[in-house]
């Protein structure tokens, strides 16, 4: 029972106004949006009422479409949509090959690290596919809630690595969007779940969607959600399933070489397939051309898939370990995804961890859902919430060493933020230089790691080996993405670089994605910095005054807050006028001028936070 | 922005000790993040959420010291004073240093054992005995920690490194033969 909530006098919360955030799941197979309405989180349809959209982008003569017109437009033009294009977030052309032959689009040969498809449209990559996807949702957003958003919450499976979190959000900033925070699936499903709701305890989370697998373990305890350990496969999903069936059928039907509108068709069967055997005993498949009937059993099918969903069972095997405890103590296991569907799988994890897993909310909104959710907290609408997610990096980070060894920095499963040092030398007399080769991944050797980052200390004074003291700082912020630098430290000399893992875009590449974009001309452009700008303005001054409604008084003399409030009424003017850079230079004057008071608040919050504790123990002390 | 002058222990609001409670800790670690975790300064201005991020992490390196016997004991020493840095040589304990080859030794050959899963489980459950060991001897010698005290308390550390390392090891041996015979 919720219990309700008194303001104490003089603190009455000041009716803030209702801030519209969404909550979006980017999935491989379908995306959804999901807000919070009068206080009930639900998925947001589209005008035909559809909550689906299919992650399917297609380039056609008259303009891009997404979705189900999309789809439609497979059969005809299968080169020039796009599909399960999440597979290929965050990927290297050198990654495409590792996933081999399964993608039927025609890649660009190209200089560059991050693969572009060609299409009618041009040559795109993986992030404007995506956004074109995002920007379909937020639009659908915006006049189902009727108005801008806020802010959104992205979901990412929690096993993505750092490169194709970048990405991700890349793509949300490409759609216009602001990224309240990239969200772990599996994090999210728990969250929907109402694990919040007093259910104390160890749960596991098993995600099986399109294309990509999680498992995470969490512990909750009084609406805190700590992240005990996540695992998984990137590449592994259901896909795999139909491609499974689809060689199957090829075999049957004596197919050898199917070209891409046969490979399309043989995916279509496939995955109708792998749909009727969620219920039937049975499924009847039928090809046009080449002309063929047969039919797969349920048997058949699960010696099909058995060896990949034992890998997602080995990989639970793995995250309970990390989390050290034993399979008994879990008290739930979550399915999430639209591959739990399929019957083999609730068998063999229901096996595995000795309990009936939990289906009871539709495994394909239950993630997005969630998003919208913490959407709702993160947008501030929810100031006495008392949710929060404590979450982990998924895999280690670490550094070349001599050798081609690898020297883990930060390990997998610590929890986010997190910053971690670590000091190297010098190898040789006189060297004034050093790469960093910033890795991903558990195996010792660099070559079975994924490369992240290269970059070069320079500067360093010419000393003796092994004098210099070469500081390199990893940083894991809130979204789980990392920044590294290297500093030099022996002789005060500060050479430092930043560097971000090159997979997703450089700012000054999204900026030019936007500003190449047909929908904004020049004109547009203007009229968007300066709409950003007074957003921004907005942001700041209602933050701003909320602090000062709630502790100015208490934290600020009068001098000081007569400074601030004067620098605020600044501000206030340039968002009411026109010029984007007076106002984006307002904002950075507000903020020098708040700097101290910032701080000021953020100490006593912690105060506050031990508050009852110190007390109690300093009366124990004292007696 | 975090009061740095202050102490793990007493960001905490925990005494000094070796010996901790590890309830009291947990507790206190999450009614901490829930006032300065950037979740919790979402839409606040950009520079509420660089402290609020400073914060959060100074927060998880703070527990993650704490929480770990090895990790607690190395930030009690550099408290008392004494430079953990220059700890880098190794243990001149030659008995513990025999027990040490052996013991890798015996890990080396355990996939040839009848049965493999038993011995290695056997073999974790050796080694976490020993690091037991050594956390009680270190908790006894920081109640009263005079400088042959603190002496032991370092060559404990060093030898918590080796067997902390072996443990490691020995946990990826049993994963692996986890995964190739389950």
């Amino acid at each position: 029972m919720a219990l309700l909530q008194i303001a104490e006098p003089g603190q009455a919360a000041a009716p803030h106004e209702h801030k519209l955030a969404a909550g979006i799941d980017l999935g491989t197979t379908n995306s959804l949006v999901a807000s919070v309405r009068s206080g009930t989180p639900e998925t947001l349809p589209d005008e035909q009422g559809e909550h689906i959209l299919p992650s399917v982008v297609a380039y056609t003569p008259s303009g891009v479409l997404v979705g189900n017109e999309a789809l439609a437009n497979a059969h005809a033009d299968a080169l020039n949509t796009i599909s399960s294009v999440k597979r290929l977030m965050g990927r290297g052309v050198e990654d495409l090959r590792l996933l081999g032959d399964e993608l039927p689009y025609d890649f660009a040969q190209t200089d560059s690290a991050v693969p572009r498809i060609r299409t009618r449209a041009g040559d795109v990559s993986p992030v404007e596919v995506s956004a074109e996807i995002l920007k379909v949702l937020g639009k659908r957003a915006e006049s189902a809630l009727g108005g801008e958003l806020t802010g959104v919450v992205v979901t990412v499976p929690a096993y993505f690595d750092d490169a194709q979190r970048q990405a991700t959000k890349d793509a949300a900033t490409l759609a216009g969007l602001r990224v309240f925070r990239l969200l772990n699936e599996p994090t999210a499903a728990a969250i929907a779940y109402g694990l919040d709701k007093g259910a104390d305890g160890i749960h596991a989370i098993y995600d099986l969607g399109g294309g990509t697998f999680d498992i995470s373990i969490l512990r909750l305890n009084r609406g805190v959600f700590e992240v005990m350990s996540t695992g998984g496969d990137s590449a592994l999903g259901g896909d795999d399933f139909d491609r499974a069936i689809a060689e199957w059928i090829m075999q049957q039907a004596g197919i050898e070489r199917p070209d891409s509108t046969v490979q399309a068709a043989l995916m279509r069967a496939a995955r109708h397939a792998k749909e009727t055997l969620t219920t039937q005993q049975v499924a009847a498949i039928e090809l046009e051309q080449p002309a063929w009937k047969g039919s797969l059993d349920l048997g058949t099918f699960n010696g099909l898939i058995d060896a990949l969903v034992r890998k997602t069972i080995s990989a639970c095997r793995r995250a309970l370990r990390d989390a050290g405890i034993m399979a008994d103590e879990v008290e739930d296991v979550v399915m999430v995804g639209g591959s739990t569907r399929v019957p083999r799988v609730r068998e063999l994890v229901g096996q595995f961890f000795g309990r009936e897993p939990l289906v009871d909310i539709d495994p394909d909104r239950v993630v997005a859902i969630g998003a919208a959710i913490q959407a709702d907290i993160l947008a501030g609408n929810k100031p006495d919430e008392e949710m929060l997610l404590l979450d982990v990096n998924p895999l280690s980070l670490g550094i070349e060493t001599m050798g081609g060894l690898v020297e883990k920095i930060i390990p997998r499963n610590t929890t986010i933020p997190v910053a971690r040092a670590q000091e190297f030398t010098t190898f040789k007399d006189g060297q004034t230089a050093m790469a960093v080769h910033v890795v991903q991944g558990e195996r010792e050797l660099v070559d079975d790691c994924r490369s992240l980052a290269r970059f070069e200390l320079r500067g360093i004074p010419p000393m003796v080996a092994g004098a210099a003291r070469i500081r390199v700082t990893y940083r894991i912020d809130a979204d789980g993405l990392l920044e590294v630098e290297a500093e030099e430290q022996t002789q005060g000399v500060r050479a430092s670089i930043e560097v971000k893992p090159s997979y997703g875009l450089s700012d000054n590449e999204i900026a030019d994605m936007l500003r190449s974009s047909v929908e904004h001309a020049h004109d547009d452009m203007e009229a968007r910095k300066l709409r950003e700008q007074q957003v921004e303005g907005d942001r700041v001054i209602e933050a701003l005054v909320a602090a000062l409604e709630a502790d100015g008084d208490e934290l600020l003399n009068p001098e000081e807050r007569g400074r601030i409030d004067a620098e605020l009424a600044k501000l206030r003017k340039l968002v009411a006028g026109t010029d984007a850079n007076a106002i984006e230079q307002g904002i950075k004057t507000l903020e020098n001028a708040c700097d101290f008071y910032v701080e000021r608040r953020m100490n006593s919050n912690i105060r506050k936070a031990m508050a009852g504790h110190s007390v109690n123990e300093f009366e124990q002390e004292a007696d | 922005m975090l009061d740095l002058s202050k102490n793990f222990f007493e960001l905490f609001g925990l005494p000094v000790s070796y010996t901790i409670d590890n309830t009291a800790l947990r507790e206190r670690y999450r009614e901490l993040q829930r006032s300065v975790h950037p979740d919790r300064y979402a839409n606040a201005s950009q520079q509420e959420q660089r402290l609020a991020m400073q914060g959060s992490t100074y927060i998880n390196e703070a527990f993650e010291t704490l929480k770990d016997p090895l990790g607690r004991a190395q930030y009690m020493l550099r408290l008392l004073g004494v430079d953990v840095d220059a700890d880098k040589e190794t243990t001149k304990d030659t008995a513990f240093l025999m027990e040490q080859l052996e013991l890798r030794e015996a890990l080396s050959e355990i996939r040839s054992q009848p049965d493999p899963l038993g011995a290695i489980g056997d073999f974790v459950d050796t080694v976490s005995g020993k690091l037991n060991h050594v956390i009680h001897e270190m908790a006894a010698d920081f109640e009263n920690p005079s400088t042959d005290r603190l002496d032991a308390i370092r060559e404990n550390v060093r030898k918590m490194q080796f067997l902390r390392k072996l443990h490691q090891e020995a946990e990826t041996v049993e994963a692996e033969l986890e995964e190739e015979l389950l």
